[in-house]
C-alpha cells in the first residue's frame, strides 16, 4: 500500500515535468487566431458550374470585377487619329504627344497590384492610326523614371527607329518624324535594354497604317495579347486581350449578326515562345500583319510568335454567346479568354429601312 | 546594521535594473526616432503553404501569413491554371495569422496537384502534393482505425519485447551489460531517426521565420533537460522508497520511449491523412517490427528485479499508448509546427533515456564502458536498428 502511494506521488512530480514541456510545446503550436468571422453565408458558381457556400470571402478573377482606370471595353474600339492638319504640299500631318510614366501601380487583377509602365496612362498605349503616306509626328515626352523612346515597327529613317537615341527621365523629349507606312498593323514599343523589362511592364501599343483607298466598313476592334509576370520569374502570372484577365468573359463584346469584324490583332507576349487565336462557332480571313488585300488563310486558329501581327475578318451567321480564346490553355486559364455576344440585327436593318 | 543591509539591497536591485532600463532605452530607440536606421531593404510579403486536404469536388489549403507584413490573398490556381475560390473566414493575414482556402476542383486520385496562391502583391507561391488522395474525415470510424494502427504499432511490439525479460534475466551480467548497451544504441539509431525526420518536415512544411533546425534544437535540449531533471528527482527518491532504482531506470526509459512513439504515431496519422496508403503499410509494419526492440529497452533494467507482471505491462503501455495519440493528433490536426515540436520532443527524451542507460551501466559494470560486451552490444543496437529501417 504503502509502496503504491509512493509510486504514484513520484510519477506525478514525472508527469507534472512531462506535462510542463508539452504545454509548452503545445502554446507554441497553436497559435489561436481567432478574428471576428462574418458569418453571413455566400454563394458562388464555380467554372465548372458547381455551387460552393461560403462564410468567407470569395475570390475569382473570371467573374470578379476589379475597380480599375483602365478599360478595355472603351479601348477595344479607340483609335487615336492624331491632330490633323495638311501640309503646303497636300500631306496629311498627323501629330500626336504621347507621355511615358513608369511610376503607375494598377489593379490588374482583383485584388492584385501590378507596377505598370504606360504610354499616355494605359497599357497598352493609345493606338496611333494614320493613312498610308501621312506624315507622322510622335512628340515624346519621358516623364519616367528610366531612359524610355519610341521603336516603331514599320518603315523609316534610322534616327527614327528609337533605339540609338535614348530619351533621358523626369521629362526628356523626342519628336519622331515618318511617313506613314506600309499598309497594315504595327506594334510600337519601348526599345531600352533590358528590353523584356520596358516590354513586359506595359511600354507598347499598336500602329495602324490604312490603306489609301479605305477598306470595306466595318466593326472594328484592337486586341492586343499580352502578359503580365508580376512576381518576376520571367513566367507570365496572367494573360489576356488587352491587358486586363478575364475582362472580355465578364463583359462579352456586343457584336451583330451579318456584319464585318475587323479585329487588328497583335501578340506582345513575352516569355512563352508563341501565343493564339481561337474563335468559336466561325472562322476568319487572316491577313499576316495587313499588308496584302488577299487573305492567307480561312481558319479559327492562327499562331503568333513574339509581335507577329495580322488582321482578321468575319461575320457571325447566328445570334448567341461565342468564345474567343488562346488554344494554349494555360493562357486561357490564366486570363486570355472572351466573348462575343451576337445580338440579330434584325432590328436595325428594319429601322434603318 | 540593518539600515545597511536595506542600502545594500535597493543598491543591488538597482544594479539589475539600470542595465535592463538601459536595454528598453535602446530597444525604444530603433522603433521610435532610429527607426529610420532600419529602413533598407524591402520587406516581401511571405504565405507558407501549411496543409492541403483532398475532399469532395474541393482542395482546401491551410495558410500561413510567415512574412513580415500583412497580406492579402488575392487568387488561388491547380496547375497553374486560375480557379475561383473562397477564403475563410477573410482574405487579410496579419503575421502568423491562418487563413482556409477552399478551392472547388474535381479532383483526381492519385494525381500530382500543385497548388498555388497568388497575394495582392503578384506575388504567386505555390506547393506540390504528390499523389491526391481522400483526406480522412474525422469520426468514431477512423478514430477506431487509427486506435488499430496505434496498438498495432506500439502497444503490441513494445509487449513482445518485454517478453525477452526471462531470457536476459537467466544470462550472466557480461551479457546483461550487452544488452543494456545493444539498447542504447538501438535508442540512438531512433534519436538521431528523429532528428532527421524533425529536420525534414521542418524543411518541407515549415516556413523560414520559424527557424526550423534551432526550433528542433531548442526543444531537444528543453526537452532533455526537463526529463533529465525529473528523472534525477525520481531516482534519488527511490533511494529513499521502496520503489527501487531499476524501476526508475526503466520508468524513465519507458517515458521517453513514449515521447518518441508519440511522434511515430504522428508520422503515421500524418501518412493516412496524406494519403500515401502503400507507404503507410511499410511505415506499420517497420515500426512494429522495430518498436519490438524498445521492449527490450524496457525489459533490460528490470531484469535483476523480481517481476511484477502488472508493473511491466504498465511500462509497455506508457511506452506503447502514445502511438495511439500520436497518430489521431497527426491523422486529424496535423500542422507542421506541432509535428516537429512532438518529434524534437521524443528526440529530446531519447537522448535523456541513453545517457540514463549509460550511466546504469557504469554503476552495474564496474564503472566500465569500454568492455567488449558494451561495445558490440552498441554497435549490434545501431546495425539492427538500420536493418529494420530498411523496412519502413
Amino acid at each position: 500500500m504503502l509502496y503504491c502511494k509512493t509510486y504514484l506521488r513520484l510519477s506525478r512530480s514525472v508527469l507534472m515535468g512531462l506535462a510542463i514541456i508539452m504545454t509548452a510545446g503545445l502554446s507554441v503550436a497553436i497559435f489561436p487566431s481567432i478574428t471576428e468571422a462574418q458569418m453571413i453565408e455566400k454563394i458562388f458558381v464555380t467554372h465548372t458550374g458547381g455551387i460552393v457556400k461560403t462564410t468567407g470571402e470569395v475570390i475569382d478573377p473570371l467573374y470578379v470585377e476589379s475597380t480599375m482606370e483602365f478599360d478595355p471595353m472603351e479601348y477595344l474600339r479607340d483609335f487615336d487619329y492624331g491632330t490633323v492638319s495638311t501640309l503646303p504640299d497636300g500631306t496629311v500631318l498627323r501629330e500626336f504627344v504621347i507621355v511615358a510614366e513608369d511610376d503607375k501601380v494598377m489593379e490588374v487583377a482583383p485584388g492584385v497590384f501590378y507596377n505598370v509602365w504606360t504610354f499616355n496612362g494605359s497599357v497598352p498605349g493609345p493606338t496611333i492610326r494614320a493613312t498610308e503616306g501621312d506624315l507622322v509626328r510622335i512628340n515624346f515626352i519621358n516623364n519616367g523614371s528610366k531612359v524610355h523612346t519610341m521603336h516603331f515597327h514599320g518603315i523609316h529613317p534610322a534616327e527614327m527607329d528609337g533605339v540609338f537615341e535614348p530619351v533621358g527621365p523626369g521629362g526628356g523629349k523626342f519628336t519622331y518624324e515618318f511617313v506613314a507606312g506600309p499598309v497594315g498593323v504595327h506594334p510600337y514599343h519601348c526599345h531600352v535594354m533590358p528590353l523584356e523589362e520596358h516590354i513586359v511592364h506595359g511600354l507598347y501599343g499598336v500602329y495602324i497604317v490604312d490603306p489609301k483607298e479605305g477598306r470595306a466598313p466595318a466593326d472594328e476592334m484592337v486586341m492586343v495579347l499580352n502578359g503580365l509576370d508580376t512576381d518576376f520569374d520571367t513566367e507570365n502570372n496572367f494573360y489576356a486581350a488587352n491587358t486586363i484577365p478575364f475582362y472580355y468573359q465578364h463583359h462579352p463584346i456586343q457584336i451583330n449578326t451579318n456584319e464585318l469584324i475587323r479585329i487588328y490583332v497583335v501578340n506582345m507576349v513575352e516569355f512563352d515562345p508563341i501565343n493564339n487565336f481561337h474563335l468559336h462557332g466561325n472562322l476568319y480571313h487572316y491577313y499576316p500583319t495587313g499588308t496584302y488585300t488577299v487573305p492567307s488563310t480561312y481558319t479559327d486558329m492562327i499562331t503568333l510568335s513574339q509581335t507577329e501581327r495580322g488582321i482578321m475578318e468575319f461575320e457571325y451567321k447566328y445570334p448567341g454567346k461565342y468564345m474567343f480564346h488562346a488554344h494554349k490553355v494555360e493562357f486561357s486559364e490564366k486570363g486570355w479568354a472572351g466573348i462575343f455576344l451576337v445580338t440579330d440585327d434584325s432590328e436595325q436593318i428594319s429601322e434603318g429601312s | 546594521m540593518e539600515l545597511g543591509s536595506r542600502s545594500s539591497k535597493s543598491r543591488m536591485i538597482v544594479s539589475g535594473v539600470v542595465p535592463f532600463a538601459f536595454l528598453v532605452i535602446l530597444v525604444a530607440y530603433i522603433f521610435g526616432p532610429g527607426s529610420e536606421l532600419l529602413d533598407l531593404g524591402v520587406p516581401l510579403p511571405e504565405i507558407s503553404m501549411e496543409t492541403i486536404d483532398f475532399v469532395d469536388s474541393e482542395i482546401v489549403v491551410t495558410v500561413r501569413n510567415t512574412g513580415p507584413i500583412p497580406v492579402e490573398i488575392a487568387m488561388a490556381d491547380v496547375n497553374d491554371r486560375i480557379q475561383p475560390a473562397a477564403v475563410e473566414p477573410d482574405r487579410f493575414l496579419d503575421r502568423y495569422e491562418t487563413r482556409t482556402v477552399r478551392i472547388p476542383f474535381e479532383w483526381n486520385e492519385a494525381e500530382p496537384y500543385t497548388v498555388g496562391l497568388t497575394t495582392h502583391d503578384g506575388t504567386r507561391f505555390e506547393k506540390e502534393v504528390e499523389a491526391a488522395a481522400r483526406a480522412p474525415e474525422p469520426g468514431p470510424e477512423l478514430l477506431g482505425f487509427f486506435t488499430i494502427i496505434g496498438t498495432y504499432v506500439g502497444v503490441i511490439p513494445v509487449m513482445i519485447g518485454l517478453l525477452w525479460l526471462p531470457f536476459i534475466k537467466k544470462i550472466s551480467k557480461t551479457k546483461y551489460h550487452f544488452f543494456l548497451a545493444l539498447t542504447a544504441g538501438l535508442l540512438l539509431f531512433l534519436g538521431i531517426d528523429s532528428v532527421e525526420e524533425a529536420l525534414a518536415v521542418s524543411e518541407e512544411n515549415l516556413a523560414g521565420s520559424f527557424n526550423g533546425s534551432l526550433l528542433i534544437a531548442t526543444v531537444i535540449v528543453l526537452s532533455f533537460l526537463g526529463l533529465y531533471y525529473s528523472g534525477e528527482k525520481l531516482v534519488q527518491t527511490a533511494k529513499s522508497s521502496k520503489l527501487s532504482k531499476p524501476l526508475a531506470v526503466a520508468l524513465m526509459i519507458a517515458i521517453g520511449i513514449g515521447l518518441h512513439n508519440f511522434g511515430e504515431g504522428l508520422a503515421i496519422g500524418a501518412a493516412v491523412g496524406l494519403g500515401s496508403i502503400a507507404f503507410s503499410t511499410f511505415l506499420i509494419v517497420g515500426f512494429a517490427i522495430h518498436n519490438t526492440t524498445e521492449g527490450i529497452a524496457i525489459a533490460a533494467p528490470m531484469s535483476r528485479e523480481k517481476t511484477m507482471l502488472g508493473k511491466l505491462a504498465a511500462l509497455g503501455m506508457i511506452a506503447g499508448a502514445p502511438a495511439i495519440f500520436g497518430s489521431w493528433v497527426g491523422g486529424f490536426a496535423f500542422s507542421p509546427l506541432s509535428s516537429v515540436i512532438f518529434l524534437s520532443i521524443g528526440t529530446g527524451a531519447i537522448f535523456q533515456v541513453i545517457v540514463t542507460i549509460l550511466r546504469w551501466i557504469r554503476v552495474e559494470g564496474d564503472r566500465n564502458l569500454s568492455s567488449a560486451s558494451v561495445a558490440s552490444g552498441f554497435a549490434i543496437g545501431m546495425l539492427i536498428m538500420y536493418l529494420t529501417s530498411i523496412l519502413v
